[in-house]
């Protein structure tokens, strides 16, 4: 099963991923990511949009599949990986509503997305979840292996299939519109010590 | 005084070198005790959970064997140099970007540098250029802070040329709206810098240069104290917390830098540093 729900109610989750298994991830979800994900970022994303512009195969098949936003630092010998936490994810706005199409499920990075990505999130039932932001020795922990698949002159940009094992995040962006940024900063805003044009009138 | 010493350019190589081996693993001391406080205040069980999560991905980093963050950033040096010393051996710059290219590589740091912004956007790979703010100074020594400034926090930045009349409070809600509008992608909690006054390219180095204090150390002149301790107040009731989950601690502190101005101006510039501070300093 591709979702798995643990105990403490955090959920375990394994591409490939259907419409089915993304349904059931929701804004706010604690999410351990297990199996394959690939790495891949602005450089990576332009590219990989002009291939399918040329007609050209891509280095991987999106179906089903998660897109880690990432950038990793060099590996020291011996281990997996260097550091290896998220990048900002609105800079891959202008490309994700056609990852979408092709049939990607899940965007791991970190940051708001755009109304548009959200949209595309909702028709295409895509999932975007963020991982801990400036983390990165942390998340190199959960990185068991990795290798390059394509544009290896890109450097860091390179795209890597890489193995993970229960690799935290939390899902921001679900399919049914939601925001969890928004709804959970909202409680928390003091709108009494701010100026108007900050406050919310939400406070718990 | 009046003495000219030389310094060879490879002690400065040599400098910029250890410094970006060294901050990219190990949080200066003032960083680690301001997300500790952090800790502390926050009221949030989430946000406390991701500063325990940041304390423990500072402990791991000072192994030695990861990065704190995979952006380890550009490197931004500060070099003040005595008036009294005559560099001698290479190039001033030169010199600088070969402790970069140095220690970038052997301190397995990522090379995050385009050679052009807009054309091929190539990766130099070896993280230089390195952008350098030098000032000559008083005195027979070189004094060389580094910062490796990630990039998520830099492309929050804001600037802004406001009219006199907007006054104190056009800056406070410019700031504001900076932190606001940053909201997660600037990798919160974490220092905001404040440059006013100056004319448009002095309020940027300002705000850039008041993130190099330490954290939370206030603005020795008493007014300008006031007015972090406020802005400290209010981007912290923005609620947007760590990691933007929703919080207390957004801002670990308001740094404000001022300068004369022209009749005509206030500028404005607002810098982020995400909580991956990564900084140091050496003095030949």
């Amino acid at each position: 099963m591709a979702v798995e729900i643990l105990e403490d109610g955090r959920k375990r989750i394994r591409a490939p991923l259907g419409d089915e298994d993304v349904r059931r991830l929701e804004a706010g979800d604690v999410v351990l990511v297990s199996g394959v994900i690939y790495a891949a970022r602005d450089a990576a994303h332009k590219r990989l949009l002009e291939m399918l512009d040329a007609g050209e195969p891509l280095p991987f098949d999106p179906t089903g599949q998660i897109v880690y936003y990432v950038g990793p630092t060099p590996e020291r010998p011996g281990k997996a990986i260097g550091s290896a936490g998220p990048t900002t994810a609105s800079r891959m706005d202008a490309y994700t509503p056609q990852m979408l199409e092709l049939g990607l499920k899940g965007i791991i990075g970190k940051g708001g997305r755009g109304p548009v990505v959200r949209e595309a999130l909702k028709e295409r039932t895509g999932v975007y979840m963020a991982a801990l932001g400036g983390g990165g020795a942390l998340a190199a922990l959960q990185i068991r292996s990795q290798r390059v698949i394509a544009f290896e002159e890109l450097g860091p940009e390179a795209i890597r299939e890489m193995e993970v094992e229960d690799f935290p995040v939390w899902v921001v962006n679900d399919c049914q519109g939601r925001d969890f940024y928004g709804e959970a900063v909202a409680p928390w805003r003091k709108d009494e010590l701010l100026p108007e044009e900050f406050r919310l009138g939400t406070k718990a | 005084m009046g003495e000219v010493r030389d310094v060879d350019a490879a002690e400065i190589t040599r400098a910029v070198r250890d410094l970006c081996m060294e901050i990219n693993y190990t949080v200066p001391d003032d960083m680690v005790a301001a997300v500790k406080r952090a800790r502390e205040k926050e009221e949030s069980p989430v946000g406390r959970q991701i500063l325990d999560l940041l304390i423990r991905n500072q402990e791991l980093a000072a192994e030695g064997e990861y990065p704190y963050c995979q952006d380890t950033g550009s490197t931004v040096v500060f070099i003040d140099v005595g008036q009294d010393v005559h560099v001698v051996g290479a190039d001033l710059t030169d010199s600088i970007d070969e402790g970069v290219r140095q220690g970038y590589k052997d301190a397995y740091l990522r090379a995050s540098i385009v050679g052009d912004p807009v054309f091929e956007r190539k990766n130099t790979g070896d993280n230089t250029p390195a952008f350098v703010h030098t000032r000559i100074v008083p005195g027979d020594q070189i004094r060389i802070q580094v910062d490796a400034k990630g990039g998520g926090s830099e492309n929050k930045g804001r600037h802004a040329m406001l009219k006199p009349s907007d006054g104190i409070e056009g800056v406070k809600n410019f700031v504001l709206r900076a932190v606001a509008e940053a909201g997660p992608d600037s990798c919160p909690p974490g220092i905001i810098g404040v440059g006013v006054g100056g004319n448009f390219e002095y309020s940027a180095i300002l705000a850039k240069r008041s993130l190099m204090r330490k954290v939370g150390q206030p603005n020795p002149d008493p007014r300008i104290a006031e007015l972090e301790a406020e802005l400290f107040e209010t981007c912290n009731a923005l609620g947007i917390g760590p990691q933007s989950l929703g919080g207390t601690q957004t801002v670990l502190a308001v740094h404000v830098e001022m300068m004369g101005t022209h009749i005509a101006s206030l500028p404005v510039a607002v810098n982020i540093e995400c909580h991956a501070h990564r900084t140091g300093t050496k003095v030949i």
